[in-house]
């Protein structure tokens, strides 16, 4: 997801000289090429996240469209109060980048593994949280936010699904996407865990077991029709995480369902669940050593459907 | 644009303005107002180029107030230079209004909204930074306080501003010695602070921050040094002008009321 949104910013900062890609010391050789080649449209703040987002809101408060960039929580929770303060309450065009969301960087601990910044900050207002599911996502969504007005927050991982774009498909901050249809069950990602999600899919269509995969890449602005209809049309909903079970995507949904008064047929939050990531483990194993990976989102979906009838039929 | 002697002039006005302003309200911080109404009333009244008529002027100076909570010093000198009538001041604190108790950029002349301390300096460097990228002739004044420069994020943007060599740059320290409840020497001590800024790059100079010749002078003759950010240490009093607030740790919280307000408004009023 890296190397697409930096395609993207390149393409960007070609085109408007106005556009800042600010690290704070991260990003050790992929950000050579974009340094060198645009050198007034780098900054390498050091260490120091706090100064980069209060900096950031600075120059975008004077026009500036301004990309930071680092890793999991350093350009988000380390400096959660300017984001806040200096540049969501300004609505100051800040984009935080951030690679290695959730367990991207598996073995290196709890302290580089993102996992409540979603939840975090999409309770910011003004703020615009997108977690893209695979590479596409990633380069429109740096695309988008560009054009895009105000603070947000763009959630990269190391690896997503495999490339998805239909022909002629557009992405839209807000609009969720759906990549398989099936009327048994709705399973809804955020981030690139998506990858498990459309693994688990082919898994349970192998049972008889039909579900809609949705990638909710934005979950602020969210897009509260794709889940009314998803609690409506399918058997239930289960989300998926890398990340919080609380607070999050499935707390998202489930206030999207619940004020709209439209209970799903079952629902089910796969997530951390009020725990660090302190085992030791590639992202794969951190997965399944939490129950995010394909196998469980699988057995999350049985444990609720009576396969291999489909609940759709049976529920008629 | 005032002249040196109004600025006399201004700076009692603001803390008469604020005085009221924290009692009607029932808010805090005349103290921290007071230590630096004068560096106020110099900035306002002669040095800094802003248009009340344009606040959003492009070629303005940019001025930060990261002390956020001595916001109704920069609500009353705003006033006084017609940025919004001074009878809006008595809406401080009061519900609805749109001048809170921490400094808030929906009032017109506030270009950012200040109260968490440490922030100030960081936006600053930003908008110094925008400035010397587009070589624009407006500078950028950030006025701290010294209990802030407890806080890492004021030395991170310390650190890049000299490193970027930032020299529309210029932080302001309101160095009155007493910070929220208690004195800097004794909670985390900041001398030899000029030393620090110095070895951290800036080019400093050191004011009585109560002298408005001595701080149009220095004022004056921005930047200290053309290829670096400036800092000024005025050194203060906290709660400067009223004699039984100087110097007090009880003013940075407590409210002025009663025998303590008509006795301090009393003080105030003979000096105009």
């Amino acid at each position: 997801m890296r190397d697409a949104f930096l395609r993207a910013i390149t393409s960007l900062a070609e085109r408007d000289r106005d556009l800042l890609l600010i690290t704070a010391d991260l990003g050790f050789g992929v950000l050579d090429s974009f340094a060198r080649r645009f050198p007034s449209q780098f900054i390498n703040a050091g260490v120091a996240e706090q100064n980069m987002t209060g900096l950031a809101a600075g120059l975008a408060l004077e026009g500036r469209i301004v990309f930071t960039y680092s890793l999991g929580n350093f350009p988000s929770l380390r400096c959660l109060e300017q984001l806040r303060n200096d540049a969501c309450y300004h609505r100051a065009n800040v984009k935080v980048v951030t690679v290695g969301g959730g367990f991207s960087y598996g073995a290196v601990g709890p302290s580089h593994h993102a996992t409540e910044d979603l939840s975090i900050l999409r309770a910011l207002p003004g703020i615009t949280v997108v977690a893209p599911g695979d590479d596409w996502e990633a380069e429109q969504a740096a695309w988008a936010l560009y054009s895009h007005p105000g603070t947000a927050y763009l959630r990269l991982e190391r690896s997503g699904a495999p490339f998805s774009p239909r022909p002629g498909e557009s992405f839209r901050i807000g609009r969720a996407r759906v990549l398989r249809e099936g009327l048994d069950a709705t399973l809804v990602s955020a981030g690139g865990i998506l990858a498990e999600a459309l693994s688990a899919a082919e898994t349970l269509s192998g049972f008889g077991v039909e579900c809609r995969v949705v990638s909710m890449h934005s979950l602020k602005p969210f897009d509260a029709g794709c889940m009314l209809l998803a609690a409506s049309e399918t058997g239930g909903i289960i989300t998926i995480e890398e990340n919080s079970a609380d607070g999050g995507l499935g707390g998202a949904v489930a206030e999207t369902l619940l004020e709209a008064g439209i209970a799903p047929g079952f629902f089910h939050r796969l997530g951390l669940h009020d725990c660090f990531s302190s085992e030791v483990g590639s992202q794969a194993w951190l997965r399944r050593f939490y129950g995010l990976d394909h196998s469980a989102i699988v057995s999350a979906v049985l444990a609720r459907i009576p396969a291999p009838v489909r609940f759709h039929e049976t529920s008629r | 644009m005032a002249t040196p002697t109004d600025t006399r002039d201004l700076a009692r006005r603001i803390r008469l303005h604020s005085l009221r302003m924290a009692n009607s309200g029932g808010s805090s911080h005349v103290g921290a107002v007071f230590s630096c109404a004068d560096i106020l009333a110099v900035l306002y009244g002669a040095v800094l180029h802003v248009d009340p008529m344009r606040p959003r002027w492009p070629e303005r100076d940019r001025f930060i107030l990261s002390k956020g909570h001595a916001c109704s010093g920069l609500y009353a000198v705003l006033a006084e230079r017609g940025f919004f009538p001074v009878s809006q001041l008595a809406t401080h604190y009061q519900d609805g209004s749109l001048l809170s108790g921490h400094a808030s950029h929906r009032v017109p002349g506030i270009d950012l909204s200040t109260g968490a301390l440490g922030h100030g300096l960081s936006v600053a460097a930003g908008m110094a930074l925008a400035a010397a990228l587009d070589i624009l002739p407006h500078r950028v004044f950030c006025l701290l306080s010294d209990g802030e420069c407890d806080e890492g994020s004021t030395w991170e943007a310390v650190l890049f501003a000299a490193h970027h060599r930032l020299s529309k740059l210029t932080a302001i320290v309101d160095f009155n010695q007493i910070q929220g409840i208690g004195r800097v020497d004794d909670i985390l001590a900041l001398e030899p602070f000029s030393d620090k800024w110095r070895s951290f790059g800036w080019a400093v100079q050191e004011v009585d921050g109560h002298d408005h010749d001595a701080l149009l002078a220095s004022l004056s003759s921005l930047p200290f040094d053309g290829s670096r950010p400036s800092c000024l240490i005025a050194r203060t009093t906290k709660g400067h002008g009223v004699s039984f607030m100087e110097d007090s740790v009880l003013w940075h919280y407590r409210v002025p009321a009663g025998a303590e307000f008509i006795a301090a408004l009393t003080e105030l009023e003979s000096q105009l």
